[in-house]
């Protein structure tokens, strides 16, 4: 490996971005390695697609830098965005033209040659198991379909690192799939990928590494598994319809204890004797035991509250 | 203002492609209109209101209200055509189509994006402006080869009027709130620019306004062509629609780049 190849594919420091008074991105300083997947978590307002949207320069940042394969993406959007493919959160396929032709024109935006673009989107289409709707207009395809197109429109133009604004919000369970197994396609490929998200299962699924965003700023990053054992630990014991004894019973144990509503989290330190423990001195108690995921990361490092 | 200049590129030909392409789709309902119009107007004020009019006075001789008003409409067709492109049609492939975003994330950047819809405005003036410049001149109401004089005309009107439509558009949060300049602007140009009738017959006030709207120097301009006069004080109507023209681009350019990068 030469030093070029060590040098990470996304780069920001101190990335900022303000709106009047609000603080929309508030320094945020990351490296996303070449060929990694790595995923922005966060709820809703937590600042992961004005991130994405300064990388992929439509917004320019208030302060702070970034680059893309050592590009500034303010001083050399054209080129940037040569390198890159965006896939953003709300559809905007072109309604005027049929799915062959939106590629077409698409690829015209690159500059491409238009047999290049036409024999690269034959390819794209099969890729996404799109080639039988070729000539078919926008309107006809379903949601899980046009997600997949915008897939394939954001690698015409064979980018070295494809940034997904929350690429299967909306769809259901198959589409999801569909899209997670293109996804993971393109790591043979070496292509770099950003994705955000607020399914905690797709992290776990996609991603090398996560991060954690709230409030404008990174909470904590990490290996999805290894996040959830140093965050929660290995189980989590839900309970409901209980009395007090038992609530007394757990604070008497290590480890974290959250009473949410008429819901009680119990995150022991110890997991491993913790059901034999419940079956002998609460076997009444209506409970489940289960694995920790991403998701009691996400709860505990942002909070239940709603947003909106 | 440097920036701009410096960022907009040639790239901007492809999203008048683009803009083509769609336009080329749909030809059928495209050129419809700019054929039948002529044909309505010339049914409905030549012959219906003319024969109520026995001769129109323009510029020291007499023409028949017909021959008068012809050039007119393809004025009012050059307005219309651009400034309804870059409001209206802009508005939807901007808001509701996000069709601007999607071109954002490719090597174009803003500022080729907004001067391709200005083009794409301006030639749809000139296309439209063309075709009922044949349908009259099939009625006999134009002289060549003077008459070809309207194409450059309606190539600096055309944009013109196509970054007002963009400056309008750079201004309007939601897409009914075009009526407003619609009825304020658009409207009392549509009938107060000696288009359907000589400025001259206004009162004096009214006369020093109508020679402000643009749109008096576009029908000043079109009609002279379209009647065959290559004679006339033309240098002051082609400075003030040219520059304007700059003016308005300029302004276009530095408006609808706010609007599109927060």
């Amino acid at each position: 490996m030469d030093s070029r190849e060590r040098k990470p594919a996304i780069l920001a420091r101190e990335l900022t971005k303000r709106y009047g008074d609000l603080e929309a991105v508030r320094g945020v300083s990351f490296e996303v390695a070449r060929g990694e997947i790595v995923g922005f978590l966060g709820p809703n307002g937590a600042g992961k697609t004005t991130t994405v949207r300064m990388l992929s320069c439509f917004l320019p940042p208030t302060s702070g830098t970034a680059s893309i394969h050592d590009l500034d993406v303010r001083q050399r959007p054209r080129d940037v965005k040569r390198l890159i493919g965006v896939c953003p959160q709300e559809d905007n396929l072109d309604p005027d033209f049929h799915v062959m032709k939106n590629l077409l024109v698409y690829g015209r935006y690159f500059g491409l040659d238009r047999r290049v673009v036409r024999d690269r989107a034959l390819e794209l289409l099969a890729f996404v198991a799109l080639s039988d709707k070729a000539h078919a207009p926008i309107q006809a395809l379903s949601g899980g379909m046009k997600r997949r197109l915008v897939l394939a429109r954001a690698l015409l133009n064979e980018p070295r690192v494809l940034i997904l604004d929350e690429p299967t919000t909306g769809l259901d369970p198959q589409a999801r799939h569909a899209i997670w197994e293109r996804i993971r396609g393109l790591r043979s490929h070496g292509t770099t990928v950003l994705l955000t998200t607020h399914y905690m299962e797709e992290a776990s699924q996609l991603c090398d590494r996560v991060i954690v965003m709230d409030g404008g700023k990174i909470l904590l990053e990490g290996a999805p598994s290894g996040l959830v054992e140093r965050e929660v630990g290995r189980t989590v014991v839900e309970a409901w319809n209980y009395g007090d004894a038992f609530v007394q019973f757990l604070r008497a144990l290590p480890g974290r204890l959250e009473e949410v509503g008429d819901r009680l989290y119990f995150y022991p330190e110890e997991s491993d004797h913790v059901e034999r423990l419940f079956d002998q001195r609460f076997p009444q108690q209506e409970r489940l035991i289960r694995r920790a995921t991403l998701e009691d990361v996400f709860l505990k490092l942002t909070g239940r509250a709603l947003r909106d | 203002m440097r920036d701009i200049l410096r960022n907009a590129s040639l790239r901007s030909f492809r999203v008048w492609q683009r803009d083509m392409d769609v336009y080329l789709t749909n030809w059928k309902t495209e050129f419809l209109p700019p054929l039948s119009e002529p044909i309505l107007y010339v049914f409905a004020f030549g012959f219906g209101l003319g024969s109520l009019i026995h001769k129109v006075q323009y510029e020291g001789r007499d023409l028949t209200y017909l021959r008068f008003m012809a050039p007119g409409i393809v004025a009012v067709a050059i307005m219309f055509w651009s400034y309804f492109e870059t409001t209206y049609s802009s508005f939807v492939r901007m808001y509701y189509q996000r069709t601007f975003d999607a071109i954002l994330a490719t090597p174009l950047l803003v500022e080729d994006v907004i001067l391709g819809e200005l083009l794409w405005g301006a030639t749809k003036a000139v296309i439209a402006c063309s075709i009922m410049l044949g349908m009259l001149s099939l009625l006999g109401l134009v002289s060549w080869p003077a008459g070809l004089w309207v194409v450059p005309v309606s190539v600096v009107a055309g944009v013109m009027f196509s970054a007002l439509g963009l400056v309008v558009t750079s201004v309007t949060k939601n897409i009914s709130s075009f009526n407003l300049p619609m009825f304020l602007m658009i409207m009392p140009m549509f009938m107060f620019s000696g288009t359907f009738f000589p400025v001259t017959i206004l009162p004096r006030w009214a006369l020093a306004i109508a020679w402000c709207l643009p749109l008096t120097h576009v029908s000043y301009l079109v009609r002279a062509a379209v009647l065959g006069w290559t004679r006339g004080p033309f240098v002051l109507s082609v400075l003030y629609v040219t520059v304007l023209a700059l003016v308005l681009s300029a302004l276009a350019l530095k408006l609808m780049k706010r609007r599109l990068i927060q």
